[in-house]
């Protein structure tokens, strides 16, 4: 387990039970009920740790290096995944994944983010930053998802569109675009979820739709922490400020109500423990689909549009 | 100024803020722009009684609430977009310009909402809409807020698209981040005005990402047109 800097004295604590673990089966003394009081107290720890975490440490959480990727809930959510690539233009990006599977028996179509786990994988994947071809791959799939009615689950997990040279020279503006002015019109019911960083325009080019859903410890925001702090506050080391700032925690978006559902995290953290995270998500996508999907087409699109035309404050 | 030639003002103005001498299209306030490019009358102004407000307390080495009456004060708008409905040559069109002047043009939930009044103004009479973008991106002082004006106004634009309105799309120097990555890009046709910074990221982000000097040209008008934008 990696702890986060302001997880120390959980890891501590940790650190202390295994080291109790290793002597109990070393030696015949029986230290089980010092190991259960020391794991209690842990726990306690980990709650009172977690009951006040800052926006900067959520953000942390959200780029945890064990943070479940789609790729661990679509194994444990879903059967039959079957990835399907390339955008039919130019390339497949692998910073993209899309593809059909069932869910409950019931077949859907998946979009989401790679970030990749080890240094080959993220570097392949690009580190989760997907340039055109990747969004133009999510459209083509989109629209696969609309001809065969399938509903349509997003998993939103980016630092952001790649800001690369070649990503511009393709239109990676054009192709973020095009897929906000899709999805606000897809004919099928679309359900998007963060389920770790969503970082601004390249997570939004795959997060219009009837539903927005946030893990606990996901953030969402209209850019990076640290390229706000380095904006706004011209030093980049101002970004837990800025993370505060910004309210890109999934409270502060649900009390302004651009989040519909919060899905509570195990104590600790999804990584803490993934089954039981992928168990509430999977009932979440559930339960919000057989709402959407008792709603006829045309319903379905004006209260989508409805709820788009909605976002924003001012006054009048 | 490009080529750095002494004019006179009026000669500038004149030439519509182009120079005479270079050619260089000047920036160029929203109202200075609707004022050459729509009919002397009919002119009604929408979304006049929008005002932003600062619903995160948003404060970074200033607060927002500051910056905005600032900008209000400096520019004398509410906010960074512009929308009148009038004529064009006696053509009737809705026309919606960017003042970059206005917090670097920057698309908040005013920006948004007026821009969705001028596509339901087009739409309602039937008569195509043209927008001017001048702008840095999304506002960061209404963050996630501000990213969702990306999906409000490409909304909109789809369902103007489907009434079969045309929407004539011109970016004026500079059209970046999240307005040239929703309502800029998505017009029918598209225009740049010549030598105008066009992008999704900046070109310093992007120098950073991969650590080398970006080439003259990058990003401008010039280079979307042969990359097909």
């Amino acid at each position: 387990m990696t702890f986060l800097d302001f997880e120390q004295p959980i890891a501590d604590l940790e650190g202390k039970i295994e080291e109790l673990r290793l002597i109990g089966s070393d030696n015949e003394i029986n230290i089980s009920e010092e190991i259960e009081h020391l794991e209690g107290k842990s726990r306690s720890l980990t709650e009172s740790i977690f009951s006040s975490l800052t926006a900067w440490q959520v953000a942390q959480l959200a780029r945890h290096p064990q943070r479940p990727y789609m790729m661990d809930y679509v194994d444990k959510i879903f059967t039959d995944f079957e990835e399907l690539r390339g955008d039919r233009a130019f390339a497949d990006d692998p910073a993209m994944i899309g593809g059909i599977a069932r869910l409950d028996g019931q077949p859907v179509m998946l979009l989401g983010h790679r970030k990749g786990r080890d240094t080959k994988e993220k570097i392949r994947s690009n580190f989760g930053m997907p340039r055109p071809e990747g969004y133009r791959k999510a459209c083509r799939l989109m629209k696969m998802a609309e001809r065969f009615k399938l509903p349509l689950l997003t998993f939103i997990d980016t630092p952001g569109a790649y800001p690369g040279m070649d990503a511009e020279e393709r239109g990676q503006s054009e192709a973020i675009a095009y897929n906000l002015k899709v999805m606000a019109e897809l004919k099928t019911p679309i359900i998007c979820t963060v389920i770790g960083e969503g970082g601004s325009g390249g997570a939004l080019a795959i997060g219009v739709g009837d539903y927005l859903l946030m893990l606990q410890y996901s953030t969402y925001s209209v850019i990076s922490p640290e390229g706000c702090a380095s904006i706004l506050w011209k030093s980049a080391d101002k970004a837990a400020d800025a993370a505060e700032a910004m309210g890109m925690t999934s409270d502060r978006l649900s009390e302004l109500k651009l989040v519909d559902q919060v899905i509570e995290e195990p104590l600790g953290g999804a990584h803490r423990n993934t089954d039981a995270m992928a168990e509430k998500l999977k009932q979440a996508l559930l339960d919000n689909l057989k709402i959407l999907q008792q709603l006829p087409e045309d319903k379905l699109l004006e209260q989508r549009y409805e709820r788009l035309m909605q976002y924003g404050q001012y006054k009048e | 100024m490009s080529c750095s030639a002494v004019l006179y003002q009026a000669d500038l103005e004149r030439n519509l803020y182009v120079c005479p001498k270079c050619s260089h299209h000047q920036r160029i306030g929203a109202r200075v722009r609707l004022g050459f490019f729509l009919d002397a009358e009919p002119r009604e102004e929408l979304g006049t009684a929008l005002e932003p407000v600062d619903a995160l307390k948003f404060k970074d080495s200033k607060k927002y609430k500051d910056r905005l009456s600032q900008a209000q004060k400096a520019t004398g708008e509410k906010d960074a977009l512009i929308v009148i409905q009038g004529e064009l040559k006696g053509i009737p069109v809705v026309a919606a310009a960017f003042e970059f002047r206005f917090m670097a043009g920057s698309m908040g939930s005013v920006v948004g909402e007026r821009f969705v009044s001028a596509a339901n103004a087009a739409m309602e009479f039937g008569i195509p809409l043209i927008c001017f973008s001048a702008s840095g991106g999304a506002r960061m002082q209404e963050a996630l807020m501000s990213l969702m004006q990306m999906a409000k106004t490409s909304a909109v634009l789809a369902r103007l698209n489907r009434r079969g309105i045309p929407f004539i799309s011109v970016m004026t120097d500079p059209t970046m981040g999240g307005v040239s990555a929703s309502l800029a890009m998505l017009g029918d046709i598209n225009v740049g005005e010549p030598n105008a910074l066009i992008g999704f990221a900046g070109p310093r982000v992007i120098e950073q990402t991969v650590r080398e000097k970006l080439p003259k040209g990058f990003q401008r008008s010039e280079f979307l047109l042969d990359h097909g934008a």
